[in-house]
């Protein structure tokens, strides 16, 4: 059983509000050298199967479920 | 003639659409479940709003693999109609029934008020009983609302007359001060390339009847029956 980490994030090209929201606050915390935040999603996967049969089978869970390839950019790592 | 319409986990406009069609607007309509396989007998269905499996990862995301939708993906084909409000328009986006994709509002918060559109496209049929002489006034409620695509799909919606509706202020004028929730060029509704699917994010089913302050939207569904009628 392999652990799969997928992280994905809101393409650069769109605005992220909630980001901007983090930011601004971690602003007014005194944190002013945040000079931007992206808020993504991140999921931990416990799946069965190992190698490239494995990766092929994340990177189509991804295209068709875990992110939308209009909107989101997603990258994966797979762990023991 | 036959509507439908599909109710998931989680919708909740379901009723009203369904009240607006038979009571309103005195056509047949049935629900449809989201487990059906089966909608050959519908001339027109309707995903309406709500929180399709709670809107889980991303709205619409889930609802888009339901049994229904490959159902719902041959009526298109067939050229039949199909309209999402709402959360209907996100499974929609979701389902590459419709191009493009709709996300958090960009003030963050949840928006349930009246808003203007304006019709952009008046010989669909979708829009050809809509009101154009002034903005239809037409609510919102929604979180994710805020309607996006790339320059390409852009090129092409512009190309095709496919943007339906847009926000804009009681002048019917699109400015950024109407723009509920930071769409891409005001964008409230958009259509396929053949004009049989329509998704729009504000909810003609709820103003429908003067008594709840506009019946602006029921245009929208008199254009289909219309439509629908003379075929």
């Amino acid at each position: 059983m392999a652990l799969v980490k997928v992280y994905i994030t809101l393409k650069p090209t769109l605005l992220d509000a909630q980001g901007r929201v983090v930011q601004n606050a971690l602003a007014s915390m005194g944190y002013d050298g945040v000079k931007q935040v992206r808020v993504g999603k991140y999921l931990e996967m416990h799946v069965d199967g190992e190698g490239d049969t494995l990766r092929k089978q994340v990177t189509e869970m991804c295209d068709k479920l875990l992110a939308n390839p209009v909107i989101e950019n997603y990258r994966f790592e797979v762990g023991e | 003639m036959k509507f439908g319409v599909v109710r998931f986990p989680g919708s909740n406009c379901d009723q009203d659409a369904y009240y607006v069609l038979r009571d309103v607007l005195n056509v047949p309509v049935e629900y449809i479940w989201h487990a059906d396989t089966d909608v050959r007998s519908f001339d027109c269905i309707v995903l309406p709003g709500g929180f399709s499996y709670g809107d889980y990862l991303r709205t619409g995301a889930i609802a888009r693999f339901a049994p229904v939708m490959d159902a719902l993906r041959a009526h298109a084909e067939r050229g039949k109609f199909l309209i999402g409000i709402c959360n209907g328009f996100q499974v929609l986006c979701e389902a590459h029934l419709l191009p493009g994709a709709l996300v958090r509002n960009v003030g963050l918060k949840f928006i349930c008020r009246q808003v203007h559109l304006r019709v952009e496209n008046a010989a669909t049929p979708w829009t050809t009983d809509a009101r154009t002489e002034r903005p239809l006034r037409i609510p919102i409620a929604h979180g994710e609302g805020c309607y996006v695509a790339d320059a390409d799909t852009l090129a092409e919606l512009h190309a095709g007359s496919r943007i339906l509706f847009r926000y804009c202020d009681a002048e019917g004028h699109p400015t950024t001060d109407s723009n509920p929730n930071g769409s891409v060029e005001n964008i409230a509704g958009i259509a396929n390339a053949s004009f049989n699917v329509l998704g729009m994010m504000p909810h003609p089913e709820r103003a429908s009847e003067r008594l709840l302050g506009s019946d602006d939207g029921r245009g929208i569904f008199a254009s289909v029956i219309k439509r629908i009628a003379r075929s």
